[in-house]
């Protein structure tokens, strides 16, 4: 039991990267699959969040009596990799605009039967 | 003083000029500015592989902030000369950008055109230069995604599909990655390559830490588009525009390569990676990926896409080499990652001059061109040559190191795959070959003449490197033999 408890934000993590990982593969819907490519990456976020914490650490900003600091540096390696999994979301969803615009549909199928009709 | 930042100017100029030529007015001025940067940096390349070969390994500290805990530029010979790899063929696209990209990007989109490749030259240089792992998932995120913007510019509709694709499979294999560093850095507290590598010893038996390298290797082969994980390639490179085939192919791939020799033999002791079956797995996929890519290669009836099932193969022969694992092998590997450079970059070369003038690289479209453009033609049989391994052009001699390679180790079905991979190359070079000489000329054709200058120079002076180096080897194979020295393999 106090392992199920204990890594909680594990299970989580888990959860959430096999969810958006499925979602990626089974969806067929161009928008569904970036949201699915949105929580995968999400899942990681919480994963390098979850190991700096510190066992009764304190949020890392100095002040008197605190000893214990939780690690900050993975705050701040997420804080860039949030920033590039906004850039990709981005450049995806205008992919998508642009394949709307060119096939009139965002139906991976659909296009493919499109592409090989030609 | 400027000696001593030419690490950091590599990373820093392109950078810097990327948005400088988005706002530049229209016209060949963004071009120019783009010529010059990647002049300048791959004569500051040149530089530092001299610096790094007269005084031994550069520690460039970012900031003043001494490793681990500031970023560290860390250059020794291999990657003096992976940055030197990327920074050179740059340097001979971009003469045949100018053309290229006018008949082929609409006009108003040129500027950024030019300002996406300066940062994709960014990623691909940084991810060669640094010494920090977050870092490189940084570098190589910024060469991703300008990546795939490129590539959607193609003129047809497929090359927004094959883009988004790629993003996909891309955006996957870059989280893996980030998802092993996490798990490596939850171990060690460390991302310096350096101090991975002195602390990776005393962890190397965790479940974690095995983990960890499982997802970057995965990772990593996403992005090298190791068999089977090729899917997105042949798309890419059949629909993006003829610059940034050229661009790609010789280029990113290699440098995938290049961090999966990274990671295998810098920051990762010897116990972990041969306690999994890692080296295995890579003959493994290497045989299947020479053999079916080259099979499938043959039946391609666009001859972008035929090249691009080629280059699938091609990095099958470099993750044998890996995957055998010897000095004379992984030596095989850097060669060959060079020789590819030159082969794919001029052949991809050639294939946008027909397109140039024709418009199309399907293969009943290019009948009879070879008479019309006897010089874009020629550069595709030396080119086609060297891809199949004939002696006197520089494919052979990477796959002749390899084949000793194998040898030593006595593992003959390697060897039978590798001259099999020859032969089917016979069979598709032949393709193309047959289809420009031998077929009559399709009518509309008839008045096309052979591609301007502009296009024909930089393409013979890859075809002419392809043969130069096929002669003398002292620069390919002397490099190589210096970067295998510095991983410190030893020989089996």
């Amino acid at each position: 039991m106090d392992f199920i408890i204990g890594h909680y934000n594990y299970w989580v993590v888990i959860f959430l990267m096999m969810a958006g990982f499925y979602t990626i593969i089974s969806r067929g819907n161009l928008v569904k699959k970036i949201v699915g490519l949105n929580i995968f990456q999400v899942s990681v976020f919480m994963l390098y969040i979850t190991m700096s914490t510190v066992h009764g650490g304190a949020a890392p900003i100095i002040s008197e009596g605190v000893e214990n600091y939780s690690n900050p540096l993975p705050h701040v390696l997420i804080l860039t990799a949030i920033v590039v999994g906004v850039a990709t979301t981005s450049l995806g969803l205008a992919l998508v605009v642009r394949i709307k615009e060119a096939y009139g549909t965002i139906e991976e199928d659909e296009i493919h039967e499109l592409d090989h009709s030609l | 003083m400027m000696q001593g930042h030419t690490s950091l100017l590599l990373v820093v100029l392109p950078l810097i000029f990327a948005p400088i030529t988005a706002v530049l007015p229209r016209g060949r001025l963004t071009w120019l500015a783009t010529m010059a940067v990647t002049s300048i940096c791959a004569v500051l390349a040149g530089m530092q592989l001299m610096m790094v070969i007269d005084g031994g390994v550069i520690s460039y500290e970012l900031g003043g902030w001494a490793p681990p805990w500031g970023i560290e530029y860390r250059i020794d010979s291999l990657n003096a000369f992976m940055a030197l790899i990327v920074a050179i063929i740059a340097a001979v696209t971009l003469p045949y950008a100018l053309l290229s990209v006018e008949k082929e990007i609409p006009e108003r989109q040129v500027p950024l055109f030019y300002s996406a490749f300066l940062l994709c030259f960014t990623g691909l240089l940084g991810i060669t230069q640094t010494g920090d792992i977050f870092n490189l998932f940084v570098f190589l995120e910024i060469s991703s995604l300008s990546s795939y913007a490129l590539i959607s510019l193609g003129r047809r509709r497929q090359a927004l599909t094959s883009a988004y694709q790629y993003l996909i499979m891309g955006t996957i294999g870059a989280t893996f990655f980030l998802i092993g560093v996490g798990l490596i850095y939850s171990e060690t507290g460390t991302l310096n390559m350096m101090d991975l590598a002195a602390r990776l010893p005393g962890v190397a038996d965790l479940r974690t830490t095995q983990t960890g390298f499982a997802f970057i290797m995965i990772g990593f082969a996403l992005k090298l588009a190791l068999f089977p994980l090729h899917l997105w390639l042949p798309n890419a490179y059949a629909y993006a525009p003829s610059v940034i085939t050229v661009f790609l192919a010789a280029t990113a791939t290699k440098v995938a390569l290049y961090v999966m020799l990274r990671v295998l033999y810098t920051i990762f002791p010897e116990g972990v990676v041969a306690a999994t079956p890692t080296g295995d797995l890579f003959i493994l996929s290497g045989m299947f990926g020479i053999i079916s890519a080259s099979v499938y290669a043959v039946y391609q009836a666009n001859v972008k896409r035929l090249l691009a099932y080629s280059s699938v193969a091609q990095i099958g022969y470099m993750a044998l080499g890996i995957g055998l694992g010897s000095a004379t092998s992984v030596m095989a590997s850097i060669v060959h990652l060079f020789n590819h450079a030159l082969m794919k970059g001029a052949l991809f070369m050639a294939v946008g001059a027909l397109i140039y003038r024709i418009g199309s690289s399907r293969v009943e479209n290019i009948r009879g061109l070879g008479r019309q453009m006897p010089w874009t033609f020629g550069a595709i049989i030396i080119g086609g040559l060297s891809l199949i391994g004939v002696p006197g052009t520089a494919g052979f001699i990477s796959k002749w190191y390899l084949v000793l390679a194998a040898l030593e180790q006595q593992i003959w079905l390697v060897v039978a795959v590798i001259l099999a991979g020859s032969l089917i190359a016979v069979v598709y070079v032949g393709k193309v070959i047959e289809a420009l000489y031998y077929k009559p000329p399709v009518e509309d054709n008839i008045s096309v003449k052979e591609a301007p200058m502009l296009l024909l120079l930089p393409t013979w002076a890859l075809v002419l490197a392809n043969v130069y180096f096929g002669l003398d080897t002292g620069l390919s194979v002397g490099m190589a033999e210096h970067a295998v020295e510095t991983l410190g393999i030893i020989a089996k």
